[in-house]
């Protein structure tokens, strides 16, 4: 498992900046779509229903973000990747980013703004409900990362509050599955992707028990 | 190629005799399918459709672009009833009236109607119609008329439908998915379709069937919905003024990703209750079943009337987004009761919880 010794220290320094730029990229593309549509140079860059395009470009930006966060520490532990798990906490920011941005175009666009609205929405219908849930989930996971706050918590604490990824993780996928008229397409992926990356974790966690000493690496 | 020309010259005008005489006598006599029978035994009519189909084959200019190796010298659109099937092709010009039934708005950029579709046969996607419909072949076309009526039989599509007497009538179109456009239909009344069709006393019900064909349709390989897609109404609903069967759109014969050669509207109802590229018309007296319904019937009637007071049960209907305005981004608009046309269907439910009867 401890991989060579190349990949030990592969992009140590420059992955935390590239990951940086990677994770701006697709609210940047968004902007430059939306400028394009509004200054007319081309009004239906996004298609004819830019508004609904654009809920499900943050959504599905959001729940796949949080899907590679899932992805790091299986990369790392088959790979012996080690510099990968440097870039896990903005890659989870980011996802809370694009999940707060897909719930704020809800809001402004479709809710006028009013959350009065949106918790009618909420309170009647479940995939909306989950949807939130999701996000307020995330909330105390994205306010706890930065280094200070791991300092202050101890890892401990930090670990076990971060556990919430699973369940918010879960809730996200089921609001993605739910909102489709069919179980057809992406949302589908999207459950088994995650589905893989959860099992990985509960076949990890059954041999650090049936032999502790060899997963103990 | 000479040889071909001929007979395609002589084809046509075979038919072209033939399809005169015929509307005569359809009009004389609307017992139309037994009158057929009498003058085309069986065997030679779908033989000289066969002959038909290939020489249409040559004179469709659609497909000319695509067959490089049958070149023909005619570079200009086909003109009107110059399809194979003696119908219109595909995006030829359409001869219509204007109809009083028109509403005020802005009709939507046609790019939006041809561009952003709901035919699952071709994808779930909202562009997958537009990329793939165009390897389905709408020439010639039959309608099968069946059940409860005293006309059964097989109709070309220039039978069902007189193209002489199209009227364009603007409507709303409102898609379940509390999106909406504004369309030029040009078609002709279904009532007066229905009518001509010679439905029983014991037919209650009246239902549609789309095309299926697995090699022209790709989305039916994918197990979104049972195919084919049937949808249906009550008679009565069928017989009301507003209901048409469209052939055409924006002074065109409909685009095949709008359901061509032959669709029904049904402006009070929600899009997926429309029909598209109709093969099938049966005449029922208990209620049909219907595509989405079988689907999900928590979420989907078989009314699916417009209503803005009854929600979808994961999202409200109470406004739309206008798709195919001016401008990129689509406005919002308060959805109205039967989409705005309650003055002509409201009587159709009286009595009726349409909470319920969703």
């Amino acid at each position: 498992m401890a991989g060579n010794a190349y990949l030990r220290t592969f992009g140590k320094h420059w992955m935390k900046p590239l990951t940086l730029i990677a994770l701006i990229a697709p609210f940047a593309y968004l902007a430059v779509l939306w400028t394009l549509m509004l200054t007319n140079t081309d009004p239906y860059i996004m298609g004819f229903n830019p508004v609904q395009w654009t809920h499900r470009y943050l959504g599905d930006t959001a729940i796949r973000v949080l899907l590679v966060t899932l992805a790091i520490s299986p990369i790392r532990d088959i790979t012996g990747w080690q510099p990968i798990a440097l870039i896990r906490r903005r890659i989870g920011l980011a996802a809370f980013f694009y999940a707060f941005l897909h719930m704020l175009a809800y809001l402004g666009l479709d809710r006028e703004w009013s959350l009065a609205k949106l918790w009618e929405d909420v309170m009647l219908r479940t995939y909306i409900m989950l949807g939130m849930a999701a996000l307020v989930l995330m909330i105390p996971l994205a306010v706890t990362s930065t280094n200070g706050m791991i300092r202050r918590l101890g890892r401990k604490v930090w670990d076990r509050l971060h556990w919430l990824i699973y369940p918010l993780a879960i809730l996200a996928v089921a609001h993605n599955l739910l909102m489709v008229k069919l179980i057809d397409g992406d949302p589908t992926i999207h459950a088994v992707i995650l589905a893989a990356l959860l099992l990985w974790r509960v076949g990890r966690f059954g041999l650090k028990r049936l032999k502790p000493a060899q997963a103990a690496t | 190629m000479i040889g071909k020309t001929k007979l395609l010259v002589r084809s046509r005008a075979f038919a072209t005799k033939e399809d005169s005489e015929m509307d005569l006598k359809f009009r004389r006599n609307p017992d139309y399918q037994s009158l057929r029978e009498e003058m085309t035994p069986e065997r030679a009519f779908m033989d000289r459709r066969r002959i038909l189909t290939a020489a249409g084959f040559l004179g469709a200019g659609s497909i000319l672009g695509a067959l490089p190796a049958c070149s023909e010298p005619q570079q200009t659109p086909v003109p009107v009833a110059a399809g194979a099937g003696g119908h219109p092709a595909p995006g030829a010009a359409l001869k219509a009236k204007k109809a009083a039934y028109a509403v005020a708005d802005q009709a939507s950029i046609e790019d939006a109607f041809t561009g952003y579709c709901n035919f699952y046969e071709f994808g779930t996607g909202k562009e997958d119609p537009a990329r793939y419909a165009s390897m389905m072949n709408v020439s010639p076309w039959e309608i099968t008329i069946e059940g409860e009526t005293d006309a059964p039989g097989k109709l070309a599509l220039k039978d069902l439908i007189d193209y002489s007497k199209l009227e364009e009538r603007v409507y709303r179109h409102r898609c379940v998915e509390a999106w909406s456009m504004v369309v030029p239909w040009i078609g002709v009344p279904m009532a007066d379709v229905i009518k001509k069709l010679k439905p029983k006393s014991t037919a209650k019900f009246v239902q549609f069937e789309t095309y299926l064909n697995k090699k022209e349709m790709p989305g039916v390989n994918r197990p979104s919905l049972r195919w084919p897609y049937v949808e249906g109404l009550r008679l009565d609903e069928a017989m009301n003024e507003l209901p048409l069967f469209a052939v055409g759109a924006y002074g065109k014969a409909l685009a095949k990703q709008n359901g061509a050669p032959l669709r029904t509207v049904i402006p009070w109802k929600y899009g997926f209750k429309a029909t598209k590229s109709i093969v099938k018309i049966r005449f029922l007296a208990e209620q049909p079943p219907t595509s989405w319904n079988k689907a999900n019937a928590s979420e989907y009637g078989f009314y699916s009337n417009v209503n803005p007071n009854a929600p979808h049960p994961r999202w409200s209907q109470a406004s739309e987004r206008v798709i195919g305005g001016k401008g990129g981004f689509n406005e919002k608009r308060n959805t109205e009761m039967f989409n705005g046309y309650e003055k002509q269907v409201a009587a159709l439910y009286t009595g009726m919880d349409l909470k319920k009867n969703y």
